[in-house]
C-alpha cells in the first residue's frame, strides 16, 4: 500500500478537478476512477465560504481526500500564503505545491519551489511539490522536508506521456520519498508505463477531462494503474536489446 | 532592446499588408499542418487564402482550447465608473464632442453597482473609464481599487494609459490585469482616429504593454479596434506586438480581445467592415498560432455569433453588461460608449454554455493570491 506521510491509499491514482464540462460530471469520474486524493486549485474555491462552494461539494466523499494546489502563485511567499490560506479554508495541512511564474508553459520554478517546501515543511505542512524531473532537486527537496516530490513526464496538460522518462528513472531510482509522475500523462498506456517503471502513483487530470468519455476514460486509467503497478510487482523480464552472438567471446579463458 | 517601438520602427505597415495578400493556398496548408507556427504561418491564416480552409482551422481551435483551457468558460463583466473623457476619438460614444452629460461614479453609487454585480454571481470585474485626468486620475482608481478588491476574486481595469509608477502603485491595491487596445497600428492614420486628447500620442499607446510588463502586472490584454483599418494588417501588428512581449515578459499572462465597431450615439459607421466568417477565421487563426492566449468575447456580438463561438476559441466572455456609468443600478440611462448586442441575463448565458457541453466558471483566482 501506497503511504505518504500519515495516510495511506489503495489507489495509486491522484487526480485533478479542472477542465470538466461540469462539476456532475467531474464527480462521475473521479468515483469512477477510485481516487483518494483529488487536487483543486485554491483560486477556484470560494475560501470564506466553501460550504457552499459547488465544486467542493461535489468532492464530498468519504474515501476522497482535497489536495488543495497553489496554482496561480508566482514566488514562495505568495505560495506559503496561499498555503496557509488553504488549511484555513478546506481543513488540510497537505499541499501540492505548484509554483509556476510562466503561465504559458506552467513550468515549476525549482528555486522558488524548494524555498517554499522548506518553510512550508517547517509549518508542518505535507508539501507535495511539482516540479521538473531534475533528479537533484529531488534530492535537495527530501532535505528540505517534503513529503514526496511529483516530478512532470511532459508539459502540463500537454498529454505527450513520459518524455522524460530517463530523468524520471534516475528518480525513482534513487528517492526516499514517494514519487508521484505529474503533468503531460496523456493515455492510461503512459500512466502504465510510469507504474511498470516503479512510480508510487500517478496524478491525471486533463487526460480525463477533455477525453470523449470522462468516466469511462477515468475507469481506464484506473486499471491501468493498476496494471503497471501489479508490473512493476512481478519484476519485469528483462528486454533483450541485442542478439546473442553465437561463439562466445570469451572462451578463449577456458580453453 | 528598450521597447515594442524600436521593433515597430522597422515595420512598414503597406509592406506587411501587401505580405499578407500575397499568401497563397500553400502557406496555408503549410501553416496548418505545421507543429510550431511562425508569424509568417499566422500571415497565412488570416490573409484571403485561408479562408476556404475555416472549417478545418475551427476544427484545430477546437481542439486545441479544450486541451489547454477545458471544457471551461470564463465569466466577467464590465463596470462602467465614468464616461468623462477629454479625447476625441472617432469611433467612441464616449468622444469628447459628443455634447451629452457626463458621468462619473462617486463611491456609494459603486457600492451600489457592486451589490447588483455580485448579485448576478460575478467574480470577476473589468473596470471601465474614459480619460479625463481631472476627475478619473490615478487617486481616483486607487480608492475604487480599495474599495471593491475585497469583494471580487479577480479586477481587471481599462482605462487610459498609465506611467509606469502609477502602474507600480495600482498593483498593491489588487489590480490583477489592464486591458489596453492600441485600436490600430496604423500609425499614419491612427491621427485621424484620435484628433485630439492625450490619447493621439500614439507612441505613448504603443508602449504601455511594456510598462505594464515592467510593472509586473499580472495579465495583459490587447486588441484593436476592428473596423478602423485593415484588420488583417492589425491583427497581424498585434500578434508581432504579443510575441514580443510574450518573450520579454515571460511571468506576464496575455488575453486578446477582437471589438467590432458598434452603433453609438452619434457615430460613424465602420471603414473596413468584417463578417463573422472573417471574425471566425481571426480567432481560430490567433488559437492555432498561440494555444494560451486567452480569448474573450464582449456583448457587442450577437445571440447566434456568441453562441457558436464558444465552442472555437474562446476562453472567456462577459454577460448582461451595461456600457454606462450607473447602467446596473444608479443612472440607467446615463451614456453609453456602445450598444450591447447580446442583452440575455448572466444566467441565461450560463445556461447556454451549460447546454453545449460547458461549465461556466465564475471564480478563477483569490484576491488573497498576490
Amino acid at each position: 500500500m501506497l503511504k505518504i506521510a500519515n495516510k495511506s491509499f489503495s489507489s495509486r491514482l491522484f487526480t485533478g478537478t479542472g477542465k470538466f464540462s461540469s462539476c456532475m460530471l467531474m464527480e462521475e469520474a473521479l468515483l469512477a476512477s477510485g481516487s483518494e486524493l483529488v487536487t483543486v486549485a485554491l483560486k477556484r474555491v470560494d475560501v470564506k465560504n466553501n460550504e457552499e462552494d459547488d465544486l467542493i461539494s461535489h468532492l464530498k466523499h468519504q474515501h476522497i481526500s482535497l489536495l488543495p494546489n497553489t496554482s496561480g502563485v508566482r514566488n514562495a511567499k505568495e505560495a506559503v500564503f496561499a498555503a496557509k490560506l488553504a488549511r484555513e479554508a478546506l481543513e488540510t495541512n497537505w499541499i501540492k505545491l505548484e509554483i509556476h511564474p510562466d503561465p504559458k508553459y506552467l513550468m515549476p520554478d525549482p528555486i522558488e519551489t524548494l524555498l517554499a517546501t522548506e518553510e512550508l515543511a517547517k509549518l508542518g505542512f505535507i508539501v507535495l511539490p511539482y516540479i521538473h524531473a531534475d533528479p537533484v532537486l529531488c534530492k535537495r527537496l527530501e532535505d528540505a522536508g517534503t513529503s514526496a516530490v511529483m516530478p512532470l513526464g511532459a508539459p502540463i496538460g500537454s498529454n505527450k506521456g513520459l518524455k522524460t522518462i530517463d530523468f524520471l528513472e534516475i528518480i525513482i531510482s534513487q528517492s526516499n520519498v514517494p514519487v508521484i509522475v505529474d503533468a503531460g500523462i496523456g493515455a492510461p498506456s503512459d500512466a502504465a508505463w510510469a507504474m511498470e517503471i516503479g512510480a508510487d502513483a500517478v496524478l491525471v487530470n486533463t487526460a480525463i477531462a477533455v477525453s470523449g468519455d470522462p468516466v469511462q476514460m477515468a475507469k481506464a486509467f484506473k486499471m491501468a494503474v493498476e496494471a503497471g503497478r501489479m508490473a512493476f510487482e512481478a519484476k519485469l523480464a528483462a528486454g533483450v536489446t541485442h542478439a546473442v552472438a553465437s561463439s562466445p567471446l570469451t572462451s578463449f579463458l577456458y580453453e | 532592446m528598450n521597447n515594442f517601438s524600436d521593433i515597430f520602427q522597422t515595420m512598414n505597415w503597406d509592406e506587411v499588408k501587401a505580405s499578407i495578400y500575397a499568401k497563397t493556398s500553400r502557406d496555408v496548408e503549410h501553416a496548418l499542418a505545421t507543429e510550431k507556427r511562425t508569424l509568417e504561418d499566422f500571415k497565412a491564416m488570416i490573409s484571403p487564402a485561408a479562408a476556404p480552409y475555416l472549417e478545418q482551422m475551427a476544427k484545430i481551435s477546437q481542439q486545441l482550447t479544450v486541451r489547454r483551457f477545458g471544457k471551461v468558460l470564463q465569466m466577467y463583466v464590465p463596470l462602467y465608473l465614468s464616461n468623462e473623457c477629454k479625447n476625441i476619438c472617432t469611433y467612441c460614444g464616449f468622444s469628447y464632442n459628443n455634447k451629452l452629460k457626463r458621468k462619473t461614479l462617486s463611491p456609494m453609487e459603486i457600492m451600489q453597482e457592486v451589490a447588483v454585480i455580485k448579485e448576478m454571481g460575478y467574480e470577476h470585474v473589468l473596470l471601465v473609464t474614459g480619460e479625463d485626468n481631472e476627475t478619473v486620475h490615478i487617486d481616483y482608481f486607487k480608492k475604487v481599487l480599495e474599495l471593491i478588491r475585497f469583494h471580487f476574486a479577480h479586477i481587471s481595469m481599462e482605462v487610459q494609459p498609465l506611467d509606469l509608477q502609477e502602474y507600480e502603485q495600482l498593483t498593491p491595491y489588487g489590480l490583477n490585469t489592464v486591458l489596453v487596445y492600441q485600436e490600430t497600428y496604423n500609425e499614419r492614420d491612427y491621427k485621424t482616429h484620435h484628433p485630439k486628447g492625450k490619447k493621439s500620442n500614439f507612441r505613448y499607446r504603443l508602449e504601455t504593454p511594456d510598462r505594464l510588463g515592467q510593472a509586473g502586472i499580472h495579465k495583459i490584454g490587447l486588441g484593436v479596434l476592428i473596423g478602423l483599418e485593415d484588420w488583417r494588417t492589425d491583427s497581424f501588428f498585434t500578434a508581432l506586438h504579443l510575441s514580443y512581449l510574450e518573450k520579454k515578459y515571460w511571468q506576464t499572462k496575455y488575453s486578446l480581445s477582437f471589438p467590432r465597431l458598434r452603433p453609438f450615439s452619434g457615430g460613424l459607421e465602420p471603414k473596413v467592415e468584417m463578417n463573422d466568417r472573417e471574425l471566425v477565421q481571426l480567432i481560430c487563426a490567433y488559437r492555432i498560432f498561440n494555444e494560451e492566449l486567452e480569448l474573450s468575447m464582449s456583448t457587442r456580438e450577437s445571440e447566434t455569433f456568441r453562441n457558436n463561438m464558444i465552442k472555437l476559441g474562446i476562453t472567456s466572455i462577459s454577460a448582461g453588461s451595461k456600457t454606462n456609468p450607473g447602467g446596473y443600478a444608479v443612472e440607467p440611462d446615463s451614456l453609453k460608449q456602445f450598444e450591447i448586442s447580446d442583452e440575455r441575463s448572466p444566467e441565461k448565458i450560463a445556461e447556454m454554455i451549460r447546454s453545449q457541453g460547458y461549465e461556466p466558471v465564475w471564480k478563477d483566482w483569490d484576491n488573497s493570491l498576490a
